[in-house]
């Protein structure tokens, strides 16, 4: 979001001719459905689940959680999954930086060089999703099963496989995360590539820059905000995960979304609460960290 | 729960609350049954659990249960199915806060498993069966059956049906696999096997092949099981822990060998008979799912009806023949001479009483430990 360098208050050319009148409050209006979903779909269940996570942690569904302001949650949640944190937040690196780097090709094809088949390229990176994100990755398990193609492939060229085998290891989790996220990259990518002024390739030619020069002082910066809501949106959400771990892992690959999932489950409620606020910290400081460095601070 | 959620964003600030006691007593939350005056009876049961069929009706193909369709017409009583239990604690997360809360869940019956529905039991969300209404299951129920630790006189629940814990093995792949102490050594399965995410199943089978007694056992003894369990899972022995998946992994040559539910086991064999189900060595681990009526269900008397009606044995057996799990309906065996003859011998559906007699089942557990030990399962297990 822009800084708003006008309090909604402030009356200026815009609203013309009626001080008081009903048009400073129509944007208060405009505002009021998107404001009323933020209450009650967000607003609300951060503040059960920032509650829930400071309950304490002896109660039962029998007896009923007492809030105890109980920090002891987030410090055993944190020094017990420490591990998952950092294979979730590797998994989900490693899957960004490989849909980086099939997605800005990509985008980059469809934008420049696809010509009027552009519209058709675009749809077909969309397509997946008209099939179900479980099916999707399941498919997967096919794909990479221990006697399908590719395993016999690799064996015969003898690539090194551990355990002779893809599936349910950490390669198999990435590529499911990469493949599942890869979308989400490429469509900000396009938009912002879609944007460039080819004029201005055209002039560094002229400036004498080769196209590898061009592509580097020209295209690529201008692309930059491209790269980094691309990168966001995959990451994010790949580090939340779970799915792809519960289908083509392992338990050695356990990401904190599974350790998460599983302490809802057997009903520990507030350590479950105190690990998902902390990958929510986590993520937000890394988040901005992230955006400060690559100096796109208009994207929030 | 979204109560006191409400009011803390309501405040603005973290009040502070908690969450009100789940347990629920006879007295506090009392239940009325209109079975008299409305005909009908709401039922969650899991999918694929009861006989199908397909017929048509106004020029469409739709599937029906002739059993269910019998038992609408002999009693005139509308049944609801709804196959909408696909795991106990999902589902327990589902009716969870309604039952908390001694509000209706919409359901009069559900079917859980025995260790889910000691759960609800001890929890006070069920209502006590009439047994005067249940004179077939007063017949038939399988002696086996009638005592569980946690419902002893079955005041709570009645089977629906039974199923064995134990080894899948593809003959394709491996030679037999007879007994769990094998299938966690044997050097040829290393990085071929799955057990199941349902900590009681895995865990029984641990307790047994290091010396505990899943009956009755101390914390120590949970804990060389876990132990053993850790190191099989750190030497990428145990490739997988899953739900009701494992099949196909099985059928695809993905594993070798796993820990796995005989029904499933049955239904697979058809198209694949390479695949084959073992009773381990070490025990026989029988559960059951249970009919069970909630809380503030109004239609109690119907749904015992309904109870009433599958203890028929022919019925029974027509069920039978479709789930493949063992029948909980003594008499079923004779009835099933008719449905369908090749079934009648199958020990996984009708076991003898020897077979029965070697049963291990789990001891159960308070909420507390219960969590504890799902925890430290789960730890290792990477759930």
């Amino acid at each position: 979001m822009t800084t708003l360098t006008r309090t909604p208050g402030d009356e200026t050319a815009e609203d013309p001719g009626t001080p008081g009148g009903r048009g400073r409050w129509t944007g208060y209006l405009l505002l009021l459905p998107g404001a009323l979903w933020l209450v009650l779909f967000f607003a609300v269940p951060i503040g059960s689940l920032v509650s829930t996570s400071l309950y304490d942690p002896t109660g039962t569904l029998e007896t009923g959680y007492r809030f105890a302001f109980d920090v002891g949650n987030y410090i055993d949640a944190i020094s017990t999954y420490a591990p998952e944190f950092g294979r979730s937040l590797l998994y989900a690196g490693l899957a960004t930086i490989f849909a980086l780097l099939l997605g800005y090709p990509l985008a980059y094809a469809i934008s420049f060089k696809a010509g009027r088949w552009k519209n058709l390229l675009l749809v077909l990176v969309i397509a997946p999703f008209f099939t179900s994100f479980l099916i999707r990755t399941l498919s997967w398990k096919l794909i990479l099963a221990d006697q399908g193609w590719v395993v016999d492939s690799l064996k015969f060229l003898h690539v090194p496989l551990s355990n002779g085998r893809l599936l349910d290891t950490p390669v198999a989790v990435i590529t499911g995360l990469t493949y599942n996220f890869l979308p989400f990259m490429v469509l900000p990518l396009y938009a912002s590539l879609e944007k460039i002024d080819h004029r201005l390739i055209e002039a560094a030619g002229d400036l004498y820059a080769s196209p590898f020069q061009g592509f580097r002082k020209v295209t690529l910066p201008l692309s930059m905000p491209g790269v980094v809501a691309g990168t966001l949106l995959t990451f994010i959400p790949a580090a939340g995960d779970f799915i792809n771990k519960e289908l083509l892992g392992s338990p050695q690959q356990s990401m904190i979304g599974n350790r998460i999932q599983g302490l809802f489950e057997s009903g520990s409620y507030p350590a479950a609460s105190a690990l998902s606020v902390t990958l929510m910290v986590l993520i937000v400081v890394m988040v901005i960290a992230y955006i400060r460095r690559a100096g796109t601070e208009d994207l929030l | 729960m979204s109560l006191s959620a409400l009011a803390v964003a309501g405040g603005g600030s973290l009040a502070a609350c908690g969450t009100p006691a789940a347990e629920q007593t006879t007295e506090s939350c009392v239940s009325e049954d209109l079975s008299a005056t409305e005909k009908v009876v709401n039922w969650s049961n899991w999918p694929a659990y009861i006989d199908r069929a397909f017929v048509e009706r106004d020029g469409e193909d739709v599937n029906i249960s002739p059993t269910l369709q019998d038992f609408e017409q002999s009693s005139g009583i509308t049944v609801h199915y709804t196959a909408d239990v696909n795991d106990n604690v999902e589902f327990f997360e589902k009716v969870r806060n309604q039952l908390a809360a001694c509000e209706t869940t919409e359901r009069d019956l559900f079917v859980l498993t025995d260790w889910m529905a000691a759960r609800m039991l001890d929890l006070g969300w069920l209502q006590k069966l009439d047994h005067a209404n249940l004179p077939n299951v007063e017949a038939n129920l399988a002696a086996s059956l009638r005592a569980p630790a946690w419902d002893k006189n079955r005041d709570y629940s009645v089977p629906w049906q039974s199923g064995l814990t134990g080894i899948a093995y593809n003959a394709d792949l491996t030679d037999e696999v007879r007994s769990f102490e094998e299938l966690m050594t044997r050097s040829d399965l290393n990085g071929q096997i799955t057990l199941l995410t349902e900590m009681r199943d895995t865990m029984l089978f641990m307790l047994l092949i290091t010396g505990g007694d899943p009956e009755d056992f101390s914390d120590d003894e949970w804990g060389t099981a876990l132990e053993r369990l850790q190191q099989a899972v750190e030497d990428g022995h145990v490739r997988k822990f899953t739900g009701n998946n494992y099949l196909q992994d099985l059928t695809s040559g993905n594993i070798a060998a796993c820990e796995a539910w005989s029904g499933d086991v049955i239904l697979t064999q058809f198209d694949n008979p390479n695949i084959k189900f073992v009773v381990p060595e070490e025990g026989l681990a029988l559960w059951s799912d249970n009919m069970v009526v909630p809380n503030k269900a109004t239609h109690k008397t119907n749904a015992e009806k309904l109870m009433d009606y599958y203890y028929d044995p022919t019925v029974a057996a027509t069920v039978s023949a479709w789930v493949n799990y063992i029948c909980p309906v003594s008499g079923a065996r004779e009835a099933m001479e008719k449905v369908d003859r090749s079934l009648v011998d199958n020990p996984l559906i009708f076991p003898d009483e020897a077979m029965l007699a070697q049963t291990s089942s789990f001891m159960s557990l308070d909420e507390t430990t219960a969590r504890r030990y799902e925890t430290d399962f789960q730890q290792v297990s990477g759930g």
